[in-house]
C-alpha cells in the first residue's frame, strides 16, 4: 500500500483566500481511516482553518504521535513538512522544532491514548513550557489503532464494545491543562465544525501552547450504546459555554463591544478573539472561573465546549528563554563561532 | 611497583566528601602543573552529597605518562573511616600523613612506612573562630604541610589561592594563614623535603588542565550548536553546564540581553532525545549529554532518528552499570548498547575520545558527521575523561572551519529541481537530500518511523522497505572512512602480536606496552577511535597473530564488536578486562599482558 494523493481539480468560482489558494490546496493524502471516523472531520476543520487564515501551506509544520488520530497529519496540508514521531512523544519533538524556528505555524495532532497514557508526561510539560503551538487532541475514549482498549479518557461506567464497564476515573485533558497553567484551553466536537473551525483558528493565532480537546468518536470501537464518547451521547450532552471568533488584524478591529455579550481578547499579532458568551457569568479570561464552570458541568453530566480559558499575557517558551526573534536555524555560523583567538583566551583559567 | 623518586610518585588524599577538600586537592595538583611538572589527577568520589569517603589521587610524572600507575607513595589520611584501607594501600617505604589531634597508634603496625602526624584540627581550632572555617581550613593546612614535604613553590600556591578567591578577597588571607600553619609546622617538626619531592621543570608549556565535559561543551559551542536538551545525570551534567556557561559568555547580546541559543532541561531523557531530534530536523545543530540510563530511555527515539534519517548528537559519559550501578565510578560499558541502540536493524556511528582534547575535537566532528550522514552519532566518553582534569595540549581552532551541513537543499536549489523525494539516492552515495520546514512548497515531505519507500511514501511492501534499509546499511558502512581513524603505534621491533584498546585506557596501555617493550616483549598497539570500523582496523586485525583487547567492562564489549563486525577469527582475540570502576592503571595492564604472553608463549 502506498499513499494516494487526492486529485486536485479547481472548480469555477471556487472561493479563494488572500493568497489566491482554494480550500483544496490545503488537502493532503487520501485518508485511510474508517468511514465515519471523527478524526476525518477534524482533519477537514484543520484544513479549513489554515485556508481561512491564509497561512502559506509550506510555512506550517505538522507533528503527531502514533495512533489513528496521529496519522491524520498526512491527510491535510500536503505542502507542509510533517513529522509523525513515536508514540506519546510528539510534544518533545515539537518543542525542539519550535525552538529551532519560531517563525512557522505549528500544529500537533494526537489521540487520547497518545497524550494521556504513554505521553502524559510530555503533554503536561509542553503546556508548562508554553511552547508556541496548537495541540489538537482527538479524543475517542479508546485506543483506535490497537483495536478498542479503553484509554485514560474513558468515563467511569462507560461500556466497552463487548459490554465491560470502565471502572477507573478518567483524565480530563481540559481540567489537566487548566491545572498546569495552559494558556489556551478549549473543547470541541468533530461533529460541530461551526464551532471547531473558529477554535482552531484562534488556537493557531494564540502565542503559546493551545490545547483543543476534540471529542472525535471512533465508529469502529466506541460508538455503541453505553459509550460516553459516541456520537449520540456527545450530541445529547453537548453544551456550548462560549463561542470564539478570531478576527485578523485590520483597521475596523476597534468596533465597540457590548460588554457582557462579547468579550474581546487582544492577540500578539494585532488580531482579536471575540468571545461570545453563551452562559451567564462565565469569563474564560479567568482561570479559576473556567475551572469551576468545568466542575459544575461535570456534576451535571454536561460536556462543556468552546474556548474555556485564554491568557495572552503569559510569556511563551521563547520569551522565557530570552531567545531573539530570528530563528536559531538562521543564525549564520560566523555569529556562532568564537574563533581561535577567543579559544586561547578562554583557556587562561586552565593553565 | 615502582619506587618513588623526584618528580615521579603518587600522592593520594583521603577525605570525607562535602568538607571542601576538592578545591584544596585541585590546588595541589595545579601547583605542581604550574611548576612545569606533568600530573595525572583522578577523583574517586561517592554518589552522595556529604559524609562519605572520597579520594583524590595525583600522579607526578616528569615523563608525562597519562594514566594511573597503581602505586601510592604518599597518603594524606584525613578520613578516619578509611584509615585501614588507606594504610593497606600504601607502598612499602611510603609516607602517611594524618591528623594526630587524635593519636592513632595502629598506624604503627606497619614498620615499613613512615608516619607523620600534624594536629590539623587543633591548629585550626586555635586559629579560627567560625565552626565552618575550622573544618574548611584543615584542608588548606594540609596543603601547607604537603607543600613543605614536597618542596612545592609557595609563590605558585599563593598565586593560586588569590585566583581561586578573586571574587571573595576576604577569604584570601584566611586561606593563606591556614597554609602557613601547616607549612610552618612541617618545617619545624619534619625533615623537609621528603626524599621524593617536586623540582621545577619546563615540561608543561603549551598544556592546559581541563576535563572532558568542559572540553566537549566548548566543542559544541565551536561546532555551532544552538540547541541542547538534557536531563540531569551524573556524570554528564557538567557537559551541559559548560555549554551553558560559554553560551552565556559568548552568545548573549549585550544590548538586548537576547540569546542566540536555547537550552532546555527536559522532563526526562526521552523528552531530551525528542527535543534534539525536533531541533535538528528543523535545521538547528543540537545535542544531548547523558549517561547509560539515559541511553536506555532514549532508545526508541534513536531508532526513529536512524530510520527517518535525522541528525542526532549524543554524548554518553559512561558510568558503571547495570541499572543505577555505581553512578560516580567509571567504565566503558555502553559500547554495544550504543552501537546498536533501538529495536530492529539499527547501527550507529560511534566516536571514542581518549582525553579532553579529543572530546573537544570529536564534539565538532560528531555534529559534522550527524548532518553528513543524517543519523545518530554517539561520543562515548566516560567519568574518567569527563570529570577529571587532564593535562592536554592547549585546544586549538582552525578559523577556516565551516560546518558540514550535509546534503541540505536550499530554497534556491529546491526552486530549480523538478521534484524532491526525501529518500532517493540521487548521487549514488547512499545519502539522500533533506529539506527544512518552511523553505519551499516543493521541499515538503512526511517524516515517519513507519515503513516508507525511497520516495518517502508510506509502504508495507517488502521490496520497497528493503530497498530503503539496504541503502541505510550501505550509508552506515560508508561512514567507516569518515569517522576518526584509529591511532596505530607500532612497536620498535617487528611484532607478530598486538593490542587493541579504546578511549580512556590509552595512557595505561601505552605505558604498559612501553615497559614491556623495554623488557623485550614487542607489541603493536592500535587505539580505535570510530565505529564503523575502517579498513585500517581490518588490516591491523589481519596483520597480527594474536591480539589483546584491553577495555573497561566485564563482557568484552569492544572485542565482541570486533568479532561481529570484522573477519577476525575468535581465537585471535584475548580479552583483558578491567571493570572495578576505578580508572585503569598501567600496572594492571602490564601484569595482565605479561601473564597472557607467558601462557601463550609469546616472546
Ligand atoms: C511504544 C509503543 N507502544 C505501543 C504502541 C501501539 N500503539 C499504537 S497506537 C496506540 C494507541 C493509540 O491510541 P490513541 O492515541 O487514542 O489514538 P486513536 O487510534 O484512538 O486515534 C498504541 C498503544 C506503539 N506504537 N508504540
Ligand atoms: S479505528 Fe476508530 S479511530 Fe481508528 S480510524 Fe477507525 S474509527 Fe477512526
Ligand atoms: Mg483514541
Amino acid at each position: 500500500m502506498t499513499s494516494f494523493t487526492k486529485p486536485h481539480i479547481r472548480r469555477k468560482n471556487e472561493p479563494v483566500n488572500k493568497l489566491g489558494l482554494v480550500r483544496a490546496d490545503y488537502d493532503g493524502a487520501m485518508s485511510t481511516l474508517c468511514a465515519g471516523c471523527g478524526h476525518d472531520s477534524v482533519t477537514a476543520s484543520m484544513a479549513r482553518a489554515f485556508f481561512e487564515l491564509s497561512i502559506e501551506p509550506h510555512r506550517a509544520v505538522k507533528v503527531s504521535g502514533i495512533g489513528c488520530s496521529s496519522k491524520t497529519t498526512a491527510y491535510f496540508l500536503r505542502e507542509a513538512h510533517g513529522n509523525n514521531t513515536v508514540h506519546g512523544r510528539m510534544p518533545s519533538v515539537a518543542t525542539g522544532a519550535v525552538a529551532a524556528n519560531s517563525a512557522l505555524t505549528y500544529i500537533g495532532v494526537s489521540g487520547d491514548g497518545d497524550s494521556l497514557s504513554i505521553g502524559l508526561g510530555q503533554f503536561v510539560h509542553a503546556m508548562r513550557r508554553n511552547v508556541n503551538m496548537l495541540y489538537v487532541l482527538e479524543n475517542n475514549g479508546v485506543y483506535g489503532l490497537t483495536k478498542g482498549q479503553f484509554s485514560a479518557s474513558a468515563d467511569l461506567g462507560s461500556l466497552a464494545k463487548r459490554g465491560a464497564p470502565n471502572e477507573m476515573p478518567p483524565i480530563d485533558p481540559v481540567s489537566l491543562a487548566l491545572s498546569v497553567g495552559a494558556t489556551f484551553v478549549a473543547r470541541g466536537f468533530s461533529g460541530d465544525r461551526e464551532q471547531l473551525v473558529p477554535l482552531i483558528k484562534a488556537g493557531l493565532k494564540h502565542k503559546g501552547f493551545g490545547l483543543i480537546d476534540v471529542i472525535s468518536p471512533c465508529v469502529s470501537f466506541n460508538d455503541h450504546k453505553g459509550s460516553t464518547k459516541s456520537y449520540a451521547h456527545t450530541y445529547q450532552y453537548y453544551h456550548k459555554a462560549v463561542h470564539a471568533d478570531y478576527v485578523a488584524p485590520s483597521k475596523d478591529i476597534k468596533v465597540c463591544y457590548d460588554e457582557g455579550e462579547i468579550m474581546p481578547v487582544e492577540m500578539h499579532d494585532g488580531g482579536v478573539i471575540r468571545l461570545r458568551k453563551l452562559e451567564k457569568g462565565f469569563d474564560p479570561r479567568d482561570r479559576a472561573a473556567a475551572m469551576s464552570a468545568l466542575a459544575n458541568a461535570q456534576k451535571n453530566d454536561e460536556i462543556l465546549t468552546g474556548l474555556l480559558h485564554i491568557d495572552e499575557t503569559h510569556p511563551d517558551m521563547h520569551a522565557l528563554n530570552k531567545m531573539e526573534d530570528r530563528p536559531l536555524n538562521e543564525i549564520p555560523y560566523a555569529e556562532l563561532n568564537p574563533g581561535a583567538a577567543k579559544l586561547h583566551d578562554l583557556q587562561k583559567g586552565f593553565r | 611497583m615502582s619506587e618513588a623518586a623526584i618528580n615521579d610518585f603518587v600522592i593520594k588524599l583521603a577525605n570525607v566528601n562535602g568538607t571542601g577538600s576538592a578545591s584544596a586537592n585541585g590546588l595541589l595538583m595545579k601547583a605542581i602543573f604550574r611548576m612545569g611538572v606533568p600530573v595525572v589527577g583522578k577523583n574517586v568520589f561517592p554518589s552522595n552529597i556529604q559524609g562519605l569517603p572520597t579520594w583524590y589521587e595525583i600522579r607526578v610524572t616528569e615523563k608525562g605518562y597519562r594514566g594511573r600507575s597503581g602505586d601510592v607513595h604518599f597518603i594524606v589520611a584525613m578520613n578516619a573511616e578509611t584509615y585501614e584501607r588507606d594504610l593497606a594501600e600504601l607502598s612499602p617505604g611510603g609516607v602517611l600523613l594524618y591528623d594526630n589531634t587524635w593519636p592513632r597508634p595502629h598506624f604503627l603496625t606497619r614498620p615499613d612506612i613512615q608516619v607523620l602526624g600534624v594536629p590539623f584540627a587543633r591548629l585550626c581550632n586555635d586559629a579560627f573562630k567560625a565552626a565552618r572555617s575550622r573544618i574548611l581550613m584543615k584542608n588548606m593546612a594540609y596543603v601547607g604541610t604537603v607543600a613543605a614535604l614536597l618542596n612545592l613553590d609557595l609563590d605558585v600556591i599563593h598565586q593560586l589561592v588569590r585566583e581561586m578567591f578573586s571574587t571573595k578577597p576576604k577569604l584570601i588571607d584566611l586561606n593563606l594563614q591556614a597554609i602557613a600553619l601547616g607549612y610552618d609546622y612541617a618545617k619545624e617538626h619534619f625533615d623537609c623535603p621528603l626524599p621524593f619531592s617536586v623540582q621545577s621543570r619546563d615540561n608543561t608549556a603549551g598544556k592546559v588542565m581541563i576535563d572532558g565535559n568542559t572540553a566537549a561543551g566548548l566543542g559544541c559551542v565551536y561546532a555551532g550548536a544552538t540547541f541542547g536538551a538534557w536531563y540531569p545525570i551524573t556524570p554528564s551534567t557538567s557537559l551541559m553546564d559548560a555549554f551553558a556557561k560559554y553560551c552565556d559568555q559568548l552568545r548573549v547580546d549585550v544590548d538586548t540581553d537576547l540569546h542566540k541559543y536555547c537550552i532546555i532541561q527536559a522532563e526526562d531523557e526521552l523528552a531530551a532525545a525528542g527535543m534534539i531530534i525536533g531541533a535538528a530536523w528543523n535545521g538547528a545543530r543540537s545535542f544531548t549529554p547523558t549517561s547509560g540510563p539515559g541511553i536506555s530511555l532514549m532508545s526508541e527515539f534513536i531508532g526513529f532518528a536512524y530510520y527517518a534519517e535525522i541528525p542526532m548528537v549524543l554524548f554518553d559519559i559512561q558510568r558503571v552499570g547495570p541499572s543505577t550501578g555505581m553512578p560516580t565510578r567509571t567504565q566503558q560499558c555502553d559500547i554495544q548498547l550504543c552501537a546498536y541502540a533501538s529495536h530492529g536493524d539499527t547501527r550507529h556511528l560511534l566516536l571514542f575520545p581518549a582525553d579532553p582534547g579529543e572530546c573537544f575535537e570529536m564534539a565538532v566532528q560528531a555534529h559534522d558527521l550527524a548532518e553528513r550522514f543524517q543519523t545518530p552519532v554517539f561520543v562515548l566518553s566516560d567519568i574518567d575523561i569527563g570529570m577529571n582534569d587532564w593535562m592536554v595540549d592547549e585546544l586549538t581552532w582552525d578559523d577556516s572551519y565551516q560546518p558540514d551541513r550535509g546534503k541540505l537543499l536550499s530554497t534556491e536549489e529546491l526552486e530549480k529541481i523538478e521534484k524532491f523525494h526525501r529518500y532517493l539516492d540521487v548521487d549514488g552515495d547512499h545519502i539522500p537530500y533533506r529539506t527544512l520546514p518552511g523553505t519551499h512548497p516543493k521541499g515538503a515531505y512526511f517524516t515517519r518511523g513507519s515503513g516508507h519507500n525511497k520516495f518517502g511514501g508510506y509502504t508495507e511492501d517488502g521490496q520497497a522497505y528493503k530497498e530503503v534499509v539496504d541503502r541505510l546499511r550501505a550509508k552506515w558502512h560508508s561512514a567507516a572512512s569518515k569517522v576518526p581513524a584509529p591511532v596505530i603505534s607500532p612497536s620498535k621491533k617487528k611484532a607478530c602480536c598486538g593490542i587493541i584498546s579504546v578511549g580512556s585506557c590509552d595512557g595505561a596501555v601505552l605505558e604498559a606496552r612501553d615497559r614491556l617493550e623495554a623488557e623485550g616483549l614487542h607489541l603493536d598497539y592500535m587505539r580505535i577511535r570510530g565505529f564503523p570500523f575502517s579498513d585500517e582496523v581490518e588490516q591491523f586485525v589481519a596483520d597480527h597473530d594474536e591480539i589483546f583487547v584491553v577495555e573497561q567492562n566485564r563482557d568484552a564489549q569492544l572485542m565482541g564488536l570486533l568479532l561481529l563486525e570484522t573477519d577476525v577469527p575468535r581465537e585471535k582475540l584475548i580479552p583483558i578486562l578491567h571493570y572495578s570502576g576505578e580508572p585503569l592503571d598501567y600496572q594492571f595492564v602490564y601484569s595482565a599482558l605479561q601473564e597472557a604472553a607467558r601462557v601463550r608463549k609469546i616472546a
